[in-house]
């Protein structure tokens, strides 16, 4: 079993993000950069399908140099091979899809994973959009995975509970946090990393599809109103909702 | 306005979401888009509705704006394949010339959207809060970094794809003339069933924190698994569903899919009730765009505050107890 993995390199999610003066894009001074949560579930499935079946596990990562630091965690928690797709241009979903599923096709896995979602632009739409290019099926916001031999019985969340899909490889599946429990990287890893090789190649161009016209900070709520400091404050909480808010 | 007169007309194929013969509440709100959007390009709203047996039920839309519903039916479809719907998807978009897909960001519509805007060769624009018509084309607006910065996006090919976050833009109900309802036959193949749902477990048959209109979250300030009981309590009378924090999630307390916030669901009640929640960033993440927030916590500078509407300082354990209690005697139950 081969496995690809692509990984994003985004904000730490508790990063203070400010509008740059563009308008159009943050301001990256003194952001974190961290992998994406959710490929960290990724990456720990990709080497538990490894240990099982065997085979190789590639990490790749569409970006600027500063992805390199996100690629060698993945060979830090125990990737084979890390490669860059290196590109500093703005992307939408589609462009970045596009790039990852020109090199998944000349390496043919048997498997491909992503997380759920970028905790930066929030689209969870590369995943499914590299199957579609693929022309192989997919199954998102996957929370269990077990192959066998040439098929895998996923489990995905979906409201309220979740669905059970069969699903012939190669396929592509987006984890969600759930699946596993991410191994941190052992020192011996970590060292190793430093010295391992990432491989660069340079993706094509795409035109966009959408583009960011503006950003901006969310309309402040306003401070809201402290209604009271005890039980006394239940009474007068419950005429606001009721008579200001109007929803009980 | 010169402009205006060149505004076109749009053709909306609207996706509705049915999960046994029903609709969610999420298809309502896509055709009610639909509709507005429609409205103001002296457009056409055509809903569309994948499943099994349900040209019963295609008439209801009409009520809130379709004018033309087709109906996909086939014992295949009573569960949601994600090669197969997208196929019929982009199969109808196609048939209809459609201009813009509208779907929800549903578990089905997320995962459905990506590869329908790939086969359209349409821009996507994913989870929108908002979306209005400017200078003729369609402006959306959707968060990111997990609602820290909104982006107003624009979708520079022909055909556009929109999802639409369940639960932000308002059902409207009009008075629409019954729609006419067309069962459309599609051949379906092997092909399309390389991804096949198997089974749907419904977790106790309870309401789902993101499609809940009333959310009551607890935190780590509860202290224990036990004390959701008043949670759960407060839910019964309000209608509502019980979440929790990642940190109720990871003792054990509760189940995943209970979690709100960044690594759990997006939710946007109306009403979003945090309780012993501290409103960390990634908490804040999944329930920021709440109509109403209220926040009950002991400590007064526990960040939550800052993004309620309403706050009470003080146990929980008092609080809430005392809350159930007075909701129950303003719905004179
Ligand atoms: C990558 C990443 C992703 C994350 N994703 C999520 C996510 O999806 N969802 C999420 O929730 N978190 C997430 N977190 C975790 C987040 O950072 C916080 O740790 C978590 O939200 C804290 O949960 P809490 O508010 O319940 O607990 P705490 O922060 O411990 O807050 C407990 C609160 O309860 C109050 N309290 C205590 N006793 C009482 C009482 N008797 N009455 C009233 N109030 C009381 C306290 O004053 C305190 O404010 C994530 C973190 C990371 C790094
Ligand atoms: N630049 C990138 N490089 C590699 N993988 C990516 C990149 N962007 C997104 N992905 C993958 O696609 C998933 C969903 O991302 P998104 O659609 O951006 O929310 C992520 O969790 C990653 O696995």
């Amino acid at each position: 079993m081969n496995v690809v993995v692509c990984v994003n390199h985004v904000p730490d999610s508790a990063a203070k993000i400010n509008v740059a003066p563009d308008g159009k894009s943050i301001d990256k001074t003194g952001v974190a950069f961290v992998l994406n949560p959710y490929d960290e579930f990724a990456i720990e499935e990709a080497l538990r399908i490894k240990e099982k079946h065997g085979g190789e596990v590639i990490a790749v990562s569409l970006g600027g140099d500063s992805h390199k630091e996100t690629l060698r965690k993945a060979l830090a928690m125990g990737v084979d091979k890390a490669v860059l797709l290196k590109d500093e241009s703005t992307r939408d979903s589609f462009g970045v899809a596009t790039a990852l599923a020109e090199y998944i096709k000349d390496v043919a896995p048997d498997v491909i994973l992503c997380g759920k979602q970028s905790i930066d632009a929030d689209n969870a739409a590369v995943g499914v959009m590299i199957a579609e290019l693929l022309g192989i099926p997919s199954v998102s916001v996957v929370v269990s995975m077990k192959l066998e031999g040439a098929q895998a019985i996923v489990e995905r969340e979906i409201e309220g509970g979740r669905e059970t899909v069969e699903v012939t490889l190669p396929a592509l599946f987006t984890a969600q946090k759930g699946l596993n429990e991410p191994r941190y990287p052992a020192l011996k890893g970590i060292m190793a990393a430093k010295s391992k090789p990432i491989e660069e190649r340079i993706p094509s161009q795409v035109a966009q599809k959408v583009e960011v016209v503006a950003i901006r900070r969310p309309p402040s709520k306003g401070t809201g109103k402290i209604v009271g400091t005890d039980v006394s404050a239940v009474p007068e909480l419950v005429r606001l909702l009721h008579e200001e808010a109007k929803i009980l | 306005m010169e402009q205006e007169e060149d505004i076109e007309r749009m053709k909306i194929l609207a996706f509705a979401e049915q999960r046994n013969g029903k609709f969610k509440k999420a298809a309502f709100e896509v055709v009610s888009v639909a509709y507005t959007l429609a409205q103001q390009t002296g457009g056409e709203v055509i809903a569309l509705v994948i499943g099994d047996s349900i040209d019963g039920i295609a008439s209801e839309l009409g009520e809130y704006g379709a004018h033309r519903v087709l109906v996909v039916q086939d014992p295949k479809l009573a569960l949601y394949s994600p090669i197969a719907y997208a196929r019929i998807i982009v199969e109808m978009a196609a048939r209809e010339n459609a201009t813009v897909v509208l779907l929800s960001a549903t578990a089905l519509g997320k995962d459905c959207a990506p590869r329908v805007a790939v086969k359209l060769n349409a821009g996507l624009a994913a989870d929108c809060i908002a979306v209005d018509i400017q200078d003729g084309d369609i402006r959306a607006t959707r968060p990111m970094y997990g609602g820290k910065v909104l982006a107003d996006v624009k979708i520079t090919t022909p055909v556009k794809v929109l999802t639409i976050r369940p639960n932000v833009f308002a059902v409207q109900s009009i008075d629409g003339t019954r729609p006419q309802c067309d069962v459309v036959s599609v051949s379906l193949q092997d092909a399309d069933f390389t991804a096949r749902t198997t089974a749907v477990t419904i977790g106790s048959g309870k309401l789902d924190v993101a499609e809940a209109d009333i959310v009551i979250t607890g935190g780590r300030g509860l202290k224990g698994p036990e004390n959701f009981k008043m949670l759960e309590d407060l839910a019964e009378v309000l209608g509502g569903a019980v979440g929790a924090s990642r940190a109720a999630v990871d003792a054990g307390w509760r189940p995943h899919g209970d979690q709100v916030g960044q690594t759990g669901k997006t939710v946007s009640p109306t009403l979003y009730i945090a309780v012993g929640v501290s409103g960390s960033i990634q908490h804040v993440a999944g329930m920021s765009s709440s109509k109403y927030i209220v926040a009950i916590n002991k400590d007064k500078d526990a960040p939550i505050f800052q993004i309620a509407d309403y706050g009470i300082v003080g146990d929980a354990f008092e609080i809430v107890p005392a809350l159930t209690q007075e909701v129950k005697k303003l719905l004179g139950k």
